[in-house]
């Protein structure tokens, strides 16, 4: 690592810069080993080390570059592994693999074909990331600096214009400019509301007072999102560099990265990131020469969902117990220790050194009139392609889900996507041409969320989902809230008597009627948007829940005191294997030598259908 | 002092009184559960809703946590609200049906059914212990423990507190078990013995509540129909 002193004007950052320009040799080799979750736990960690020793053995070391990185995003082709020049993406890579490519890719630019990614159109094998469908269709404004550098090394990140935005903005701009830079891009916060950022800074920045304070919200509570993971994994310095931007903006000395203790490689890495930017004097006092100091703490959170919301997650930085306020007063004007602070999502401040590097008109060319960039999701579910994906705002569904995601898994059919996390609302296939944007996802009954995307093909029963989601938030409700703590649970008293059989017409009624109340009388978020899985099914599939009031039966074959498992004896081979595998040995062979299940032993868990050579078992 | 709109009417309150305040000010009575005079306001059995804003783009929040603005239009007993009210005092008559405050207020919003089983749960998490015995009693004995349908009312650790000098407080100001309503039997969680106790007159005078309590027009005998016909203003 490079010995350098701190950096005292941002002209020693330009001569950093040009100091390390050999890291963006572009001939030279480079590995690339994806680091992050899901990879990690699919061996890439031993697949790097097995790539190192093999290079250290063959006195490639200083010659091929071997660099571990945060998410490269296709995390269903995991482990995965760039090889440059020329960005040869290859899938589900084992350590074994390590001595083939760099014998054949490195040494002799051969490629390893059965690593390739093969698209499923052609059938043939696509060499290059940035040909793959998955990638091609995206921006990855954000994403795609975590492919070129090691989070853990601030040089890696200042040779890519790292600190650049953060320099320019000390180096002559007012904090009205940022702030009006801000406002111009249209930059809107991606941890769910979708507030215009611009506006957040003015306010606290006009509040009276001479204490205040940055919030970075890294709390993410949402199950299956990981978009905020990702940056602080791949790219912690952009966070840091944004927030350090905003707190110019805002006239704040002091900042707090709320993050959850679950996550515990982005804590080593951010506190990692803020000592390398303390070292160079990036954090602390008279940061560039400018007479501006700030510095940042990191609070771990004991996870939980609500701590996400601004107001609770104050009260936990404090110490307190996280439970939401009433609002007004705003944080911008009462906060952190009472003072005015602005509470900014980790993708909204990785998206601030951008603005300021391209230019609010630049920026704002990508996106909608209203909302400008490019949003991350982490799209999950039935779909083909699951992972990061950053799209611009005003992509439709139908592009993310069909075009990146590849459509649905194993030739089923499209039934519902879910956005914005648990508390999202599930969109049907007649939605699908609408663009993803608050105001429209919020029109079509659904949130933007911090940006979860959850796609269920037709095996799914949407009862079912509703009461899924409802029994994370029942379990993640401060329990403040009367209406919140037991409208929800009676919500969910309602769905359990449907999908047991018991519902009937008049339950329907008085599930919407007390949905609505909990979305209405509710104080913070959680509450008010917790309704959204029961009332977005209840506009869209209506017809579903009435198959189970009226009809006691589900359509999906999910609830399982709505359906049997019957044997169709005419396709019975009597080989007796489901008799074998029932558990509740409730399956008999009859005198005609066929099988049957006896209704009063069974416990319709499945397996016998699941064993079933001849598909002769069928959910009637 | 600031100028608001209450129910239609242009008053003025002093600033920084929450809408509460200023509505119970002008003789207006908006229901609440959690809230006492002596005590900080905790928003939290969500009763004392209001509609605030323009129609259209109005939103429901707690009178009692929210202060008044400048230019603020307040509906007390709009449509909206009273029917939100209702699901509320029918859901606290299914958590709590032995409550005599709980049945008055069905009583006085006529809900006359509850379609959810009874669960006779006592505690309604009111908070008005907690905040008596920190801010009344300085005793600081009890607190809330675990979230969401977990929480509950406890001495920390759900040991024997020193700090509780067993002064009562607590018990006193408890709307649940404080005062019992005797009518609600076994499985039949409403009384309504008190019906005749007076609703919110939404038919008559829409979002324009009548805001004597009680209403005169009724105590005076001219009943309902004088009160619709004062609707199309004879009265
Ligand atoms: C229940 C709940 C959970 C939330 N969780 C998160 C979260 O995990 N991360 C986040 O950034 N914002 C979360 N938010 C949104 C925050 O309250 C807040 O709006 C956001 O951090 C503001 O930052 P932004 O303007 O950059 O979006 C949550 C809100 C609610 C109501
Ligand atoms: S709405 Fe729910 S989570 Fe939010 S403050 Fe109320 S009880 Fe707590
Ligand atoms: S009195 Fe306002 S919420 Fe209870």
């Amino acid at each position: 690592m490079e010995a350098t002193s701190r950096l005292a004007v941002p002209e020693d950052l330009a001569g950093l810069r040009e100091r390390l320009k050999d890291r963006l040799d572009e001939k030279k080799p480079r590995l690339v080993v994806c680091g992050d979750t899901g990879c990690t736990v699919r061996d890439s960690r031993e697949l790097a080390a097995a790539i190192e020793k093999i290079l250290s053995e063959q006195g490639l070391s200083d010659r091929v570059e071997l660099k571990v990185t945060g998410c490269l995003g296709f995390c269903e082709k995991g482990p995965l592994m760039l090889v440059f020049p020329g960005a040869i993406l290859y899938q589900k890579v084992q350590p074994s693999d390590a001595g083939e490519i760099v014998e054949k890719t490195v040494l002799k630019n051969e490629l390893v074909e059965r690593l390739l990614y093969t698209d499923p159109e052609s059938g043939l094998p696509v060499a290059c990331a940035y040909d793959i469908p998955f990638y091609k269709l995206q921006n990855r404004a954000l994403l795609e600096t975590c492919w070129y550098i090691n989070p853990l090394d601030i040089y890696d990140y200042i040779a890519r214009g790292g600190y650049a935005a953060l320099a320019k903005v000390l180096g002559g701009m007012t904090p009205e400019a940022v702030i009006a830079e801000m406002k111009e891009a249209r930059l809107r916060g991606r941890g769910g509301a979708g507030f215009a950022t611009g506006l957040k800074w003015e306010f606290c920045r006009s509040s009276p007072g001479e204490e205040k304070y940055i919030l970075c919200n890294a709390d993410e509570g949402d199950p299956g999102a990981f978009m905020d993971r990702s940056l602080l994994e791949g790219n912690p310095h952009a966070v840091l560099e944004g927030m350090i931007i905003a707190a110019y903006a805002v006239g704040a000395k002091e900042g707090v990265i709320y993050i959850r203790i679950e996550y515990p490689t982005a804590v080593l890495k951010l506190e990692e990131a803020v000592r390398q930017a303390r070292e160079l004097g990036l954090l602390g006092k008279d940061i560039f020469g400018s007479g501006f100091d700030f510095d940042v703490i990191i609070s771990k959170g004991a996870g939980a969902f609500v701590c996400g919301e601004e107001t609770a997650l104050i009260r936990g930085a404090e110490g307190k117990v996280g439970e939401p306020r009433q609002k007004p007063p705003f944080p911008a004007d009462v906060g952190f220790r009472g003072k005015p602070t602005v509470i900014n999502n980790v993708e909204t401040f990785v998206n601030v050194p951008l603005v300021i590097n391209q230019g609010a008109a630049l920026y704002h060319s990508t996106g909608t009139e209203s909302s400008g960039g490019t949003k991350i999701f982490c799209l999950v579910g039935k779909v083909k392609n699951t992972g990061l994906v950053e799209v611009p705002f005003g992509t439709t569904l139908r592009q993310i889900i069909f075009g990146i995601g590849g459509g649905i898994k194993d030739g089923k059919k499209f039934k519902a996507v879910q956005t914005g996390g648990p508390s999202g609302g599930c969109l049907p296939e007649a939605m699908l041409d609408l663009k993803v944007d608050f105001s429209d996802l919020a029109q079509a009954g659904s949130i933007m969320g911090s940006g979860g995307m959850i796609v269920m093909d037709e095996d799914t029963c949407v009862v079912d989902v509703a009461r899924y989601f409802l029994q994370f938030l029942k379990s993640e409700s401060c329990g403040k809230c009367f209406s919140c703590r037991v409208g929800i649970d009676r919500l969910l008293e309602i769905l359990d008597r449907i999908i047991a059989g018991n519902g009937s017409v008049e339950d329907l009624a008085l599930l919407e009627e007390l949905a609505v109340t909990v979305k209405d009388t509710t104080m913070c978020g959680l509450g008010q948007t917790s309704a959204n899985p029961v009332l977005s099914t209840l506009r869209y599939f209506r017809d579903e829940y009435l198959a189970h009031v009226r009809d006691k039966r589900c359509p999906a074959g999910v609830c399982r005191s709505l359906f049997r498992y019957r044997i169709d004896e005419d396709l019975c081979a009597g080989c007796g294997a489901c008799a074998e595998q029932c558990p509740a040995g409730a399956i008999k062979e009859t005198d005609e030598g066929c099988y049957r299940i006896d209704h009063g032993l069974c416990t319709v868990c499945g397996a016998c259908a699941e064993t079933c050579a001849l598909d002769a078992i069928t959910k009637d | 002092m600031v100028q608001m709109t209450l129910n239609g009417l242009r008053v003025e309150v002093e600033e920084g009184m929450t809408i509460l305040e200023a509505a119970r000010f002008y003789g207006i009575n908006i229901p609440t559960l959690c809230y006492h005079e002596g005590l900080s306001p905790y928003g939290a059995c969500r009763l004392c809703l209001v509609e605030i804003g323009p129609s259209g783009q109005s939103k429901l929040v707690s009178s009692c946590t929210h202060r008044v603005e400048e230019g603020l239009v307040v509906r007390t007993h709009s449509e909206r609200v009273v029917k939100r009210r209702k699901m509320l005092i029918e859901l606290y008559l299914a958590t709590c049906p032995q409550s005599r405050v709980i049945q008055d207020l069905a009583s006085k919003y006529h809900v006359t059914r509850v379609r959810f089983t009874p669960r006779y749960e006592d505690c309604i998490l009111c908070g008005l212990c907690v905040r008596m015995c920190a801010e009344q009693m300085q005793g600081k004995a009890i607190g809330f423990a675990h979230r969401g349908s977990n929480r509950k009312v406890a001495t920390p650790f759900d040991v024997k507190s020193e700090e509780c000098r067993l002064c009562g407080g607590c018990m006193y100001i408890c709307p649940a078990c404080q005062s019992r309503c005797q009518g609600p039997q076994e499985e039949e969680p409403l009384c309504n013995a008190c019906l005749n106790l007076d609703q919110p007159c939404l038919n008559y005078f829409d979002d324009n509540m009548c805001f004597m309590d009680p209403c005169v027009a009724c105590e005076l005998g001219a009943g309902r129909e004088a009160k619709a016909k004062s609707r199309d203003g004879r009265l």
